[in-house]
């Protein structure tokens, strides 16, 4: 597998600064920035769905996380991803916002392949944190299992 | 026009069907004209009566091509629905609201896919993706399949859904098809451990737990229910339509809400009913979009045939087989006769309310059919 064949996020206006802040390994979620409001929102979009304003910000989240579910994606893939096949998908849930929930993989340490760890040792509710990991142009976050 | 006014004002008077294979040596357009012509004999209508059109935004076939090789007349209606396969009954729906508002008299619906021979459409990476598609593709959720196992594999863990719930879903449609001479699957018997053994696709979702791969094509006609009574079949009446996009939904990446497994099927339910005269418990049969066996037990939470979590739970000791609580896709369905977005779904509905299916639930009067479940969606009741 090379790195550049995996597809690169196809990044939009609202999405951009997320990348921004990953590649300062950074995660930063949207958040509303009127002060009587403050809602975290996720995937960012222009306006806040609680109050309308226009106003955001990019909150810093601790890292922290659990597993809120997980695929293991077999064949017929695009050859990249079918070359690391069976590997892990994850949605992990943020510690600082349960609801906010975040599409990853899980690894056993930055960089290494989403095959790295035991099918067996994901479970739903394991407790994870962020690492990030360059892969092509952009630095992506992945999670680890916490020790 | 006050609430409600769509009741039982228009009535589905023809269907037409090409045959179902994983190749088929004819265009989607040639597909897509026999569907019509032939549903428009159906009915007993002639071709140039046709004014109204309506069908998905994924079809490739569109109104100017199809109206003028099909000659119809002046057209004065037409429509596309988004969101695949969630927009297959919503065509009924907007067609109902043509026909009824004056705005058309006879109303074409229709789908043709080439999907069995031609590219799966998820491995087209030159299209822009979708906004969501940069916080999930780049991780290896390439596949609606992916997607879906996620939400199902949460509805295990919430709810205890097991791979035999899904099991009994996929056993439902494929006997189903084993009693219908035009499905896929008409000669193909599934067993538990041929379900169990099958390969994984994306775990917990195995090769069965995904819909067919098909090329075909079907139609729909639609007028009002006063002229349907002196069309050349029985009227299969419209009962209830309705859309549903839910507050803060995400489409099948619905992972970004207060609660991801309640779907669209609930909002669509809400409006439903509202509308009808009966409720889930007078339905006698019902054609459950399954492009994936878990959108059965969601919609059966989603529709009100069972509690919230409860879904897995329902398909047990035979609920969904004819003769059981809910006899399901008795056509075969996505899963077992064909998959085109849904439509053949319509079509088994009209035809258990003629009485004509090759899996007839005796006296069947009522059939809510559905559009997919994990998309905005859309759903109609049907009744004789």
């Amino acid at each position: 597998m090379t790195s550049s064949d995996l597809l690169a996020p196809v990044v939009d206006d609202d999405g951009a600064p997320f990348w921004e802040y990953t590649a300062q390994h950074e995660l930063r979620v949207q958040a509303c920035a009127n002060p009587e409001c403050g809602e975290l929102r996720f995937p960012p979009r222009p306006c806040c769905p609680h109050c309308r304003s226009f106003d955001s910000e990019w909150r810093r989240m601790s890292g922290k996380g659990r597993i809120w579910s997980y695929v293991f994606p077999h064949p017929p893939l695009l050859p990249a991803y079918a070359e690391m096949a069976p590997y892990n998908a994850i949605v992990v849930e943020l510690a600082d916002a349960p609801r906010i929930r975040l599409v990853g993989n899980l690894v056993t340490e930055a960089g290494a392949p989403w095959n790295s760890v035991d099918p067996s040792r994901l479970k739903i509710g394991a407790r994870v944190q962020v690492v990030f990991a360059r892969i092509g142009e952009f630095t992506m976050p992945q999670w680890v299992l916490e020790r | 026009m006050a609430a409600g006014a769509l009741k039982d004002a228009t009535a589905i008077v023809g269907i037409g069907q090409t045959p179902f294979a994983k190749q088929l040596p004819e265009s989607e357009k040639a597909l897509a004209c026999r569907a019509i012509l032939a549903a428009l004999d159906d009915a007993g209508i002639s071709p140039a009566e046709v004014d109204g059109f309506a069908s998905y935004t994924m079809e490739e076939t569109d109104e100017v091509e199809i109206a003028k090789a099909i000659g119809a007349g002046d057209v004065t209606f037409f429509s596309k629905v988004g969101y695949g396969g969630g927009g297959s009954c919503a065509t009924l729906a907007h067609l109902a609201s043509a026909v009824a508002t004056g705005q058309a008299s006879v109303g074409v619906a229709w789908r043709s896919r080439k999907r069995g021979s031609g590219r799966r459409p998820w491995t087209n990476t030159q299209v822009q993706l979708p906004t969501p598609g940069q916080w999930t593709r780049p991780y290896g959720l390439l596949r609606p399949a992916d997607e879906i196992g996620m939400l199902t594999r949460r509805h295990m863990h919430e709810y205890g859904t097991t791979r035999d719930h899904l099991f009994n879903v996929a056993l439902a449609c494929r006997n189903r098809a084993n009693q219908n001479p035009a499905a896929q699957m008409y000669e193909r018997p599934m067993t538990r451990e041929s379900y169990m053994t099958a390969r994984m696709i994306s775990d917990p979702l195995c090769l069965f737990d995904n819909c067919l791969e098909t090329d075909g094509a079907l139609a729909a006609v639609i007028v009002s229910a006063e002229r349907a009574r002196d069309c050349r079949q029985k009227p299969v009446y419209l009962h209830s339509v309705a859309q549903g996009l839910p507050a803060q939904h995400h489409g099948m990446v619905n992972y970004w809400n207060d609660d991801p497994l309640s779907g669209p099927a609930w909002t669509a339910a809400r409006q439903l009913w509202k509308q009808a005269d009966f409720g889930p418990e007078d339905i006698d049969v019902a054609q459950i979009y399954d492009a994936f066996t878990p959108l059965i037990p969601l919609s059966l939470e989603g529709y009100g045939f069972c509690g919230r979590g409860e879904g897995g739970a329902f398909t047990e000791g035979g609920a969904l087989e004819i003769g059981g609580r809910l006899p399901i896709n008795t056509s075969g369905g996505g899963l077992s006769e064909a998959y085109v977005h849904g439509f053949n779904l319509i079509t088994e509905g009209v035809k258990q309310l003629r009485g004509t299916s090759t899996a007839q639930v005796p006296d069947a009067a009522t059939c809510l059919v559905t559009a997919g479940e994990g998309v905005p969606t859309s759903a109609v009741l049907l009744r004789s």
